[in-house]
């Protein structure tokens, strides 16, 4: 088995938080990284309509993960970015059940304290229907 | 190709029924409230959005795009229709079918990027703005009772997808509130008031109007604005849904598909439509992927009409009020306010002179030109700044040239050099990052080298790219012998 680590991130404090213990996971058990990035549906509208086209979108999604990105790079543990496009929790556990992914590791709430209540927590979903291990991180 | 359109149509069968049924509920309120802004019955919305749905499954470019009358169309046609009747509102909408055929067979999505992101933020904020305008007579002043339901309308669709997110919330607010204002006995105005729906399939029919140049003449200039103000938000929509599935389309096909929907649709007695942004978003996040969940959206609104025509007439526009206020908020780009410090101040004043132009005229397309001109404008300004440095080297002057060289910036251009400087005898011009590119530029080179050439001073230049270069041997006069710049 070599499945990689699915490391799902919104760029929130949480989500680097996440990214530390991603590393060190993926060093000790030597395993590949995959940052996942979920574009909700509802803010398609929104990055459709204030950006000149798919390239530059997809430039300025990725500006998101920055932060990210730059931990991972120091740790030099080698990594890969995927953009999913759907409701965070499902498009998340989707993909990790699809791609055979050992580990997801995502942090405990996102951007949006408030609307994770009202909505229900994605990392809640995640653990719930994921079918490998979900190291969820405070 | 027979594998393709199997997938298209039936690679997601369940999901694109179950998103077509919510579809379907979710654009009764709709298409009722958008004939209500048009100024027509209500039969001519429903029925516009039963041929648009279905027609565009069949030949749109972008499977699980929804298209139906909108709110667009319908506030780009309500002068024609209080002029002119309902007759030449059917013959507009095939002309408009015609000419959106006839963009899309030029390839018109290829223009789609000479659009700016601003002015697209003032089209949606500006629809969003008179969607909520043309509901203020329906419950502004009217009775008590019109604000309670129209904030309870609210309450409802704000507040039920907290608990149940199958059903669209919009579609129980209206049950609801229809229910209480039968059972209750309030006196509050009804769609019934304002329209008739008749439980009758829709049919064949050719407009009735006299078919001269006087008719065109009445229907072309809004045929025209209903297309472009149909394509944009077509394309748009066509691009938000491209992004949330992750997949592309084929915009031209789509523009051909809107133009094909428009005729049917004007011939069955429809008002013309477009792609819905809100529609579509809802039938996606339904789970609908394929043209089967546009199909369904299509025919089961028009099964709707059939077994609730009666209850339809029932309904208090207050609740529609209401459902059209959700769709205002729903459209208007709120995070373009929050950006407002963050973007180019050029992008803002486009933005706000689309929307400005469009509530005054109460036409999108207007607003568009408007805002894609000043935008123009803007750029030109923006890049018709040419820097130029320059540097001594014993009696030569080295200038150094680099920006754009056209007519908006020649005559910045021209005033940037000294030509009387002491102690020189010749001057070089470094044009390597430049570009000249009309013949204004090149007027404007000869003017400088002819000018030094007065002076005595010897003049070369340097680093011209081949477009430039070719340019100026073809238009230039200062190389050529006796070289005299015309009419000076």
């Amino acid at each position: 088995m070599n499945g990689k680590i699915l490391l799902a991130s919104d760029g929130s404090n949480h989500a680097l938080r996440a990214a530390d213990e991603a590393i060190k996971l993926a060093r000790g058990l030597n395993k590949e990284v995959i940052v996942a990035y979920v574009v909700d549906f509802d803010q398609s509208k929104k990055d459709v309509l204030h950006s000149a086209g798919s390239i530059d979108r997809e430039q300025k999604r990725r500006k998101q993960l920055g932060s990210t990105e730059q931990k991972l790079q120091d740790s030099e543990v080698s990594y890969s970015v995927k953009v999913l496009h759907g409701t965070p929790g499902p498009a998340i556990v989707e993909y990790a059940n699809e791609n055979a992914i050992d580990y997801v590791v995502l942090g405990s709430r996102g951007l949006n304290s408030l609307q994770e209540m009202v909505l229900g927590s994605v990392s809640h979903k995640v653990a719930k229907r994921a079918q490998c291990p979900v190291l969820i991180v405070k | 190709m027979f594998t393709q359109l199997k997938k298209e149509w039936f690679g997601n069968v369940r999901g694109d029924i179950l998103s077509g049924i919510v579809v379907a509920l979710a654009l009764i309120p709709e298409a009722i409230a958008f004939s209500i802004i048009a100024g027509v019955d209500p039969m001519v919305g429903l029925y516009a959005s039963f041929s648009m749905a279905v027609v565009i499954a069949f030949m749109g470019g972008r499977p699980a795009m929804i298209s139906a009358a909108t709110g667009a169309m319908a506030l780009v046609m309500v002068t024609l229709v209080k002029d002119h009747g309902l007759q030449y509102l059917f013959a507009a909408t095939i002309l408009t079918g015609i000419l959106q055929l006839i963009f899309g067979g030029l390839k018109i999505a290829r223009l789609m990027k000479f659009i700016p992101r601003s002015v697209m933020v003032g089209f949606v904020n500006a629809l969003a703005i008179l969607i909520f305008m043309a509901q203020v007579p329906h419950f502004i002043g009217i009775s008590t009772m019109t604000y309670v339901f129209v904030a309870a309308t609210l309450a409802i669709i704000y507040i039920f997808p907290r608990f149940v997110k199958s059903i669209p919330s919009p579609l129980v607010a209206i049950v609801v509130m229809t229910a209480i204002a039968v059972f209750g006995g309030f006196d509050l105005r009804t769609v019934g008031d304002l329209g008739e729906i008749t439980q009758s399939l829709p049919s064949f029919f050719f407009p009735d109007v006299p078919l001269n140049f006087e008719t065109l003449s009445i229907i072309f200039p809004t045929a025209l604005a209903l297309s472009i103000v149909g394509l944009l938000e077509s394309l748009l929509t066509a691009s938000i849904v491209d992004d949330m599935t992750d997949t592309t389309s084929d915009k031209n096909r789509e523009a051909r598909g809107q133009g094909i929907a428009n005729i049917v649709t004007g011939f069955f007695g429809g008002m013309a439509g477009c792609a819905m942004i809100g529609q579509s978003v809802i039938n996606v996040k339904s789970g609908g992927r394929g043209r089967l969940s546009t199909f369904v959206a299509g025919t089961f609104l028009l099964f709707l009409i059939m077994v609730l025509g009666n209850v339809v007439v029932q309904i208090p526009m207050a609740a529609l009020v209401g459902v059209m206020i959700m769709v205002s908020i729903g459209t208007f780009d709120w995070s373009s306010l929050k950006s407002f410090t963050k973007i180019p101040i050029t992008d803002s004043i486009v933005m706000v002179v689309t929307v400005v132009t469009v509530v005054i005229t109460h036409d999108l397309s207007k607003g568009v030109f408007a805002g894609i001109l000043l935008s123009a404008i803007f750029f030109t300004a923006k890049i018709s700044k040419v820097d130029v440095s320059s540097s001594h080297n014993g009696n030569t002057l080295h200038y150094r040239a680099s920006g754009q060289v056209f007519f908006a910036s020649v005559t910045d251009f021209v005033d940037e050099f000294d030509y009387q400087p002491e102690g020189i005898q010749k001057v070089n011009i470094d044009f390597s990052e430049a570009h000249v590119w009309d013949d204004s530029g090149v007027a404007a080179i000869d003017k400088i080298v002819l000018k030094y050439r007065e002076n005595g001073i010897d003049v070369s230049l340097s680093g011209l790219n081949e477009a430039s270069s070719s340019m100026i041997k073809k238009m230039a006069v200062h190389d050529k012998p006796d070289g005299k710049l015309s009419g000076h």
